[in-house]
């Protein structure tokens, strides 16, 4: 994968699928001391101690279609490479925690890339979920919420393509103030 | 600076529109595939280049959802579309500029592009 958005794309459909009803994704870039971490933590049903053990394999999957899933695996291969590493943290019917750090100055680290086209993704994916998106950098904050969107916009879905617009925008407008 | 306030402005303004838009039975489904291997061959630009089209030429009767793998990963980006009343045409090895000739010659023309679907790969 080129940005690690399209990593933090592909594990948010882990959590949508572990029936996760708020998924919380923070990106906290600390330049001081040269880290960068991402975590993506869910309410969903969680994993047993067993499959934990063995989750990072990418011959482990949930698939019934086949006995390969490279997310998770490519998304730490992504870590390492760049002088960081992966942790799971998941406990069954409460929900997992994903870790994950870089140094923020290898050169070997992917751009973040497009975070406004993944959450544009995954509200369209299933948008009933609550998504929080909180992005830390030079001790500013940026925090996109879908349910403070929702409770402005009533009855309107948020899938309206003028509101997605609108989230574009507002996210593009928070971010550049970081 | 965008506010909440400008959110509820734009609420107001969509509800008023006489025809809204709701995910009817007899409308026209775009379905991207958003899996690992979609997602790493490029779909994500894919699917946004569909949004744009479809939230620029004003297309209320067209939905822009995700599926899993559909296991043709090496022919991935791969978008399907669902006509009513007609079978489902399975496009391949999508990009951006394949999109907005698939919008105006499929989905507004309702001639499929025939060199973009699976069977002209396969063949």
């Amino acid at each position: 994968m080129k940005e690690l958005s399209l990593h933090i794309l592909d594990i948010v459909q882990n959590s949508v699928k572990a029936k996760a009803d708020k998924i919380d994704i923070i990106i906290n870039e600390n330049i001081k001391d040269n880290l960068l971490e991402i975590t993506i933590s869910d309410n969903g049903c969680g994993m047993s101690e067993d499959f934990l053990k063995t989750v990072k394999d990418p011959f482990s999957t949930t698939r019934t279609t086949r006995k390969v899933g490279m997310g998770i695996s490519l998304f730490e291969a992504a870590a390492i490479q760049s002088g960081g590493h992966l942790d799971i943290k998941s406990k069954l019917g409460q929900g997992t925690t994903l870790y994950v750090c870089f140094m923020h100055n290898s050169i070997d680290r992917a751009p973040i890339g497009n975070m406004i086209d993944t959450m544009i993704t995954i509200i369209l994916s299933a948008p009933e979920i609550q998504y929080v998106y909180k992005h830390c950098k030079n001790e500013k904050e940026f925090v996109f919420d879908t349910d403070v969107i929702k409770q402005s916009l009533g009855d309107i879905p948020i899938t309206t393509p003028e509101i997605l617009e609108w989230i574009k925008g507002y996210m593009q407008e928070g971010l550049a103030s970081l | 600076m965008k506010s909440l306030a400008e959110l509820q402005q734009l609420r107001d303004q969509i509800s008023q529109q006489v025809v809204l838009r709701k995910d009817r039975e007899d409308g026209i489904r775009v379905v991207v595939g958003m899996a690992t291997c979609g997602i790493a061959a490029g779909a994500r630009p894919v699917m946004s280049a569909f949004l744009n089209e479809v939230s620029k030429r004003k297309l209320s009767d067209v939905t822009v959802t995700q599926t899993g793998c559909i296991g043709m990963c090496r022919l991935e980006p791969i978008v399907e579309i669902y006509m009513p009343g007609e079978e489902k045409v399975t496009y391949v090895k999508m990009n951006e500029e394949k999109v907005a000739r698939i919008v105006a010659e499929h989905i507004i023309n309702k001639k499929p592009v025939a060199e973009y679907t699976v069977g002209a790969v396969q063949e």
